[in-house]
């Protein structure tokens, strides 16, 4: 398990590196760190602050959609044998196709707004959650439902009590595993067609006003848009799946 | 008490486990069942269990036919019993828990009414089985026989009056085996249990059943019932009557 202290090391260690690169290159595409936070402190309560909130926003839409959808099914699959057959070749065939291809394609049948872009997202951690999920509720060993339902379960009472807890760090893990492609590809979305989100605001602080402080603060809050997604599943597993973490006697 | 009338049993695959099979026991009978791997002995215990469903012929408890899991039937199982995300308290309490979840419905409870304060049960049973300054360990944290005896808890907890067990003893290092088997005759003599294990262990076999069935190759017709009136006691194991059961097992269990 990381430390707390070491992360924050690491982070100085970056930002000192980065730091000593600007120097040498000495050229405005590569300011200083000091330049970067300065824009992005003053920019954050104004225009990079709601461009933030904007791809937030799509972000959180698409998780809550993908974990609302990709869960139950997944868990529906794990335990039907029968359906999981039916339905897993299809699964294989569309698992594998980058989802980033399809953004014109959504683009075209879905329009600019923020609709195709959630959807984009969302498809990329439907099948990672879906998969997981899945394999995790078949994983299951046959004499833990056994021993459960000789307890008095019936269906409704192994979701809850064993095929739900189970699934939980798969989950967790498939976000984890994702967000960061998501967060990657809303951006890729955020170039074409809006005028809001960080993917437009550091393509036009970039390429049509050249303030590259600035660029650089946008490139700064994608980052730490992901970060801060990954440190909060990272929370969310330690809080809801404590017996990950103990050691073994 | 158990009534196993005409029993047949088959896999999916169309092998035939049990055909016209007959077994009746007794209300607070000890018995064993043994047999080598593959021989259909923990399938009697699922049908018995109501997690299977015999394709013919009908299982009665207490003239009550059987046709899924009993609330007042409890079972113990070798391995992974225990739900790994949930504390020792957690899974003790687990029976109570999915009582209250589905109230006093008479199918997946008892008709008694909800259980308003687990603790209260459930601690007294950590204590007993030295479990209570392990209650907020997770199974991964502790023993194998520490783990069975969580399990074990669960089950009687629940205060059943069948307990129904496929190996539970099997994994544990024989200290641990014999510790809990002694404890398990000591239970089930307190709550005047019927009692019915599984195991592919002979001395298990003779210590544990005042009757032990012996289970050969599928499928199966009748019961071959062995008598052992002084087994189910933890002395027995001291007795020159327990090495000669063992031995009448063994001359049984050998290949022909």
């Amino acid at each position: 398990m990381m430390k707390r202290t070491h992360v924050i090391l690491s982070a100085l260690f970056i930002i000192i590196f980065w730091e000593i690169l600007a120097r040498i290159v000495a050229l405005p595409v590569l300011p200083s760190p000091l330049s970067v936070f300065n824009a992005l402190l003053s920019d954050i309560g104004g225009e990079l602050g709601e461009h933030f909130l904007a791809s937030l926003w799509r972000v959180l839409a698409s998780v809550t959609l993908a974990i609302l959808l990709a869960v139950p099914l997944g868990l529906i699959l794990g335990q039907s044998e029968r359906l999981n057959k039916l339905i897993s070749p299809s699964i294989y065939l569309l698992y594998p196709i980058p989802k980033v291809v399809l953004v014109p394609i959504i683009l075209l049948f879905l329009g600019v707004g923020n609709l195709s872009k959630i959807t984009i997202i969302f498809l990329i951690l439907f099948f990672q959650i879906l998969l997981l999920v899945r394999d995790q509720a078949a994983a299951i060993r046959p004499e833990l439902i056994h021993s459960v339902s000789s307890l008095g379960a019936g269906r409704r009472a192994l979701f809850r009590f064993v095929y739900l807890p189970a699934s939980l760090p798969a989950i967790l893990t498939a976000l984890r595993q994702s967000i960061g492609l998501a967060v990657a590809v809303l951006y890729i979305t955020e170039l074409v067609a809006t005028q809001r989100g960080l993917g437009y605001y550091i393509y036009l602080q970039g390429s049509t006003l050249f303030d590259y402080p600035r660029m650089f603060a946008g490139v700064v809050a994608m980052s730490l848009l992901g970060l801060g997604l990954y440190f909060i599943v990272d929370g969310l597993e330690r809080r809801l799946c404590p017996w990950k973490f103990v050691g073994t006697s | 008490m158990i009534e196993a009338a005409n029993l047949g049993f088959e896999y999916p695959d169309g092998t035939s486990i049990f055909q016209d099979f007959n077994l009746s026991v007794g209300a607070g009978e000890a018995w064993a069942i043994l047999g080598p791997s593959g021989c259909g002995k923990t399938t009697l215990l699922y049908l018995l269990a109501g997690l299977l469903h015999p394709v013919s012929g009908t299982i009665t408890i207490d003239s009550h036919l059987l046709n899924r899991p009993r609330p007042k039937t409890g079972m113990i199982l070798q391995d992974y019993g225990l739900l790994p995300w949930a504390t020792v308290y957690e899974n003790a309490a687990l029976g109570y828990r999915l009582r209250n979840f589905y109230g006093p419905d008479g199918r997946h409870a008892p008709e008694d009414g909800n259980i308003e304060d687990i603790e209260l049960i459930i601690m007294p049973w950590l204590e007993r089985l030295g479990l209570s300054e392990l209650k907020e360990h997770y199974p991964g944290q502790i023993s194998g026989g520490q783990r069975q005896r969580t399990a074990i808890a669960r089950t009687l907890a629940l205060n059943p009056d069948i307990v129904l067990m496929d190996e539970p003893f099997a994994s544990l290092d024989a200290p641990t085996r014999e510790s809990l088997q002694d404890l398990l005759l000591e239970l089930r003599d307190e709550g005047r249990l019927t009692s019915i294990i599984v195991t592919h262990a002979i001395e298990e076999a003779a210590l544990l059943g005042r009757f032990i069935l012996v289970l050969s190759d599928p499928p199966i017709h009748s019961p071959q019932i062995i008598s052992n009136p002084h087994g189910a006691s933890p002395s027995f194991r001291e007795t020159e009557g327990y090495m000669s059961m063992c031995r009448t097992l063994r001359s049984l269990l050998e290949p022909i």
